[in-house]
Order: structure tokens, then sequence, then C-alpha cells
């Protein structure tokens, strides 16, 4: 659906981003109860803001319940690794909703 | 209770051609309800359709058929007015039959 | 299960980040044309853009979806049309629109011509209450209204009577009205603005799939075309089954681009139904339809 141009950037971007969070996963080694409460809690609050955006994404909650589970089970690094995904995807849910606001025009048949 | 068997058959020249609608879940067995627990297997095992005292159609089914099953097939023989009898038996025992004139 | 998780949650960011870059690559700056919507105008240009599209295809036989968009597969259905798998749904749905409720009323006494033939006119917008009425919500309010529990949109009994109800109205062209009526207007545009605006972490729009992709596939399936998409509903849908609603369709579709599904009959999905069914006006009800 983009051209192949576009598609290039978004393969660096995507690789770029990759890289990112899987820096930021191995940096956690040893996080708390307490780091993952507080994780969880801003994923869950910008889970909250695109809900009131009309705008939630599936992935969000299966990252949300699966955070919970670990931090059940006691692993709480990738309570909070998850936490943070889930955070990461509510707030792409919030940008996608007040972007599209004016973006959806493009698509438009006239 | 109404006829779980919908059928037409017409007659042209030699052949007559019938078409058939059957309802019935045809559980598999491999399916998971919305609780998680196994859908029990519950499907059609035999298919008949009868013509002047012969069998023109006999099928034997198993869990891959799917649901509200639709069969067609055509026959040499038959005429119009001819009655051809449909019945089915289903792996629990329970069936049903129904007549259907040839047009 | 960490592991798989910290894969996953790379993959995840990443098709977030994709989203973030194709939206600001996407947004361009645009022109936008005068303030006043133009319903009639949406409606000549979107039924000109599908015809253009798809010279060979005759204006009716929009209605047939993928159907419409795939020689074999039209001829496989026409041949199923014979003895379609809704004929079920169907016979249900006559007798339970037949059958009185516990205060003795019946759904023909909500509807007008006794609820026969009406469907082509829906969804209305309710000037009393300032809201689009669809279908399913109308024969919910005559359930409540008559002291019966509502049926739940996404299942079997509301298919059931949608489908009876369509099949009364076969063949009557579609005949969407807005009133002058600056909050039909506005509902209207919300619909159109629901139609094109992209959600769920897949990204799509409905435009996507059925503006920019009608006839190509999406995994197995033909997509089909925006025009006439409703025309055709409830469905019975082999990979479902069994009978659907519009309001099943409308959510699986959000939960399929990996959106979280608003409540059925929300203003949102009232208003993409008002959109979708006014611009394309004119094509035949063909419902209650068949599909893959």
């Amino acid at each position: 659906m983009s051209g192949t141009g576009r598609a290039n950037v978004l393969k660096s971007l995507a690789l770029a981003t990759t890289m990112l969070i899987a820096g930021a996963a191995s940096a956690l080694a040893g996080a708390s109860e307490a780091d993952f409460k507080a994780a969880y809690a801003a994923a869950e609050a910008a889970n909250k803001q695109a809900a009131s955006l009309r705008n939630q994404w599936t992935t969000t909650a299966a990252a949300l319940a699966a955070a919970k589970k670990a931090a059940e089970a006691g692993d709480f690094d990738t309570a909070v690794a998850s936490s943070q995904e889930a955070e990461a995807l509510a707030k792409a849910s919030i940008y996608q909703a007040r972007s599209e606001k004016d973006a959806w025009k493009a698509l438009e048949i006239h | 209770m109404a006829s779980t068997i919908r059928v037409r058959a017409t007659s042209s020249g030699e052949t007559t051609e019938v078409q058939a609608l059957i309802q019935h879940p045809m559980d598999s067995g491999y399916v998971k309800d919305a609780k998680g627990d196994l859908i029990p297997p519950h499907f059609i095992q035999q298919l008949t359709f009868e013509h002047d005292g012969k069998n023109v159609f006999l099928a034997d089914w198993g869990p891959a058929v799917s649901k509200d099953p639709y069969v067609k097939f055509s026959f040499k023989g038959g005429k119009k007015g001819d009655d051809l009898k449909i019945s089915w038996v289903d792996n629990k025992g329970a069936g049903d039959t129904t007549t259907a004139k040839i047009q | 299960m960490s592991g798989e998780v910290n894969v996953r949650s790379a993959i995840h960011f990443a098709s977030a980040a994709l989203a973030l870059a194709a939206l600001s690559f996407g947004a361009m700056p645009f022109a936008v044309a005068a303030d006043t919507p133009d319903p009639a105008a949406d409606a000549k240009a979107f039924q000109k853009f599908f015809t253009e599209k798809f010279p060979k295809v005759k204006l009716d036989d929009f209605v047939n979806g993928p159907y419409s968009m795939n020689e074999d597969m039209h001829r496989q259905w026409e041949e199923k049309e014979q003895f379609p798998p809704y004929d079920f749904s169907l016979d249900l749905g006559k007798e339970m629109f037949a059958k009185p409720f516990k205060n003795g009323k019946s759904y023909a006494d909500c509807f007008p011509n006794q609820g026969k033939g009406i469907r082509q006119n829906y969804p209305t917008f309710d000037e009393k209450e300032g809201k689009v009425v669809t279908l399913e919500l109308a024969l919910n309010r005559c359930r409540e209204a008559n002291g019966e529990a509502p049926f739940s949109y996404v299942k079997d009994e509301m298919a059931a009577l949608t489908a009876y109800m369509a099949f009364t109205s076969r063949g009557k062209p579609f005949d969407i009205k807005i009133p002058n009526d600056p909050r039909a207007l506005e509902a209207y545009e919300n619909g159109k603005r629901y139609f094109y605006t992209r959600r769920g972490q897949l990204n799509f729009s409905c435009a996507s799939c059925h503006v920019q992709n009608p006839g190509e596939r999406i995994r197995a399936e033909v997509l089909a075309p925006a025009l006439g998409i409703l025309n055709a509903m409830p469905i019975y849908r082999s990979e479902w089954g069994g009978m659907g609603t519009i309001s099943r369709r409308f959510t699986t579709c959000n939960s399929q681009i990996r959106g979280v599904p608003l409540e059925p009959q929300s203003d949102e999905y009232r208003d993409l139904e008002y959109y979708l069914s006014y611009v394309s006006n004119g094509l035949p009800v063909s419902g209650p339809g068949a599909r893959p």
C-alpha cells in the first residue's frame, strides 16, 4: 500500500526501535514488585487515555494481561518488560487517534 | 419438529439431478467452546438417497464434513412424480428421514 | 516465556513505530474542500470510483462483494444460491417475526408496513432523538418497548430477524435519507470519518481494504468493494459457520486489525452504517447473503 522508498525508511526505523527495546529489556534485570506496579500503572493510565479516544489496541490488552500473569508468578523482569511494552502500544494508539483526526482525509474518495 | 432435510430433485430426460441441504451441527470433536472445553463430536455418519427400492447415493461421513452440509449429485433414471427417500443417521444414533417427489 | 516476550515486545514496539512512521509519512497537507458536507456529491463520487475501477462489473452486481470481483467464485456462489446456507436462519427469522410478544403485540406493530419490505430505508435519522437508528437497534427497541429482553447484536436471533426483514426487501434499492438537519449531516460525516480513519495496531481503516484493495487477497480471502457492502447483510459466513449481523461484522473487523471493538450499536457504528448505506443508495438489497 506504500511506495518502496517509504518502506525502506520504515524498515530502518523498525530496526532502530527493535535495537532500542532489546537494549532496554536487558537493562531491567533485577526488577522489583514496586518497579512492576509503577510500570503497570503507567501502562494502564495510557490505555485508559486510549479508551477515551475510542482507540484501544487488542495487543495492548494482551501485553497488560501478560504483565499481570508474570507478576503473579513472581517474574518481575518479564512483568516490567510487558508493562513497558503495553505502555508503548497504548501511547502509539493515542498518537494514532490524534494524527488520524486530520490524516483520514488523505484516503477520502472525491 | 421441522424437517432437517431440504431437497430438490429434477428429472430431465434420463437423468435426475438432486440437491439437498441438511441441518446438522457436524461437530468434529476438535473444537473448543468459549469456556475452553471440547465440544463433543456430533456428526452424520451415514446419508442415503433411495429411489425405487435402491440406494442411488450413499455417503459415509466423518468429522471432516462442515456444518449444514450441502449435497448435489445426479443419477440415471427417475422420472417426474417418483418418490425419493432421504435418510441420515449420526454418531449419537439420532436421525431424520424425508420423502420428496421428483419434479 | 520471558524469551518470547522480549522478541514479541520488540516486534510489537517495531510495529508501533512502523505505525507512527506510516502516520507521519502518510499525513500529507491536504486542501480540504468546502466545510459543508455534500452527501449527494460524495455518493456520486463513491459510485464513480468503483464503477471506473471495475468497468466490467454492473452497478447492481457490486452488492455481491467478493463474488463480483472473481469469476470462479461467482460461479460457485451462483450454484450455492440455489440452496443457500442461510435458508435455516431465514426460516427461523420468519417464525420469530410472526410470533407475538408476551403482551400480545408483535414486531409488525413497531414498523411501517407491518415491517415487511422496509429494510432498504434503514438506517434512518431519528429527528426526535437526534441520532441514527439502525434496523438492529429498532428491533431491540421494539422488544424492550413491549416488555421483552433485547437480543445480543452479534448472535443468531438478531441475525435471523434481520435476515427475514432483508428478504422481504430483496431487490429494492437502498433509499437512505439524510434530512435537512445539521445533526443528521454530522452523523453522516462522523460515519465517513470513521470509515477512512486508520485504527488498530495494524493501522488499517475500512478504506484500506475496501477502497484501496477490493478484489485483492488478504491472506486467503478476496476483499469486497465498499460499494454495496452492506446490501447483502446479514450474511451466512462459512468462516463463522453461521449467520452474522452488521454489528458482528463491524466488531470482528475491528478486532482483526487489532483494535478493541466498541460496543455494538455505539454511535460510531451507527454513524458508519449510515454513511456506508447512504453512499450505496440505488443499489439493491440482496440480503440475506452468503459469504466465504
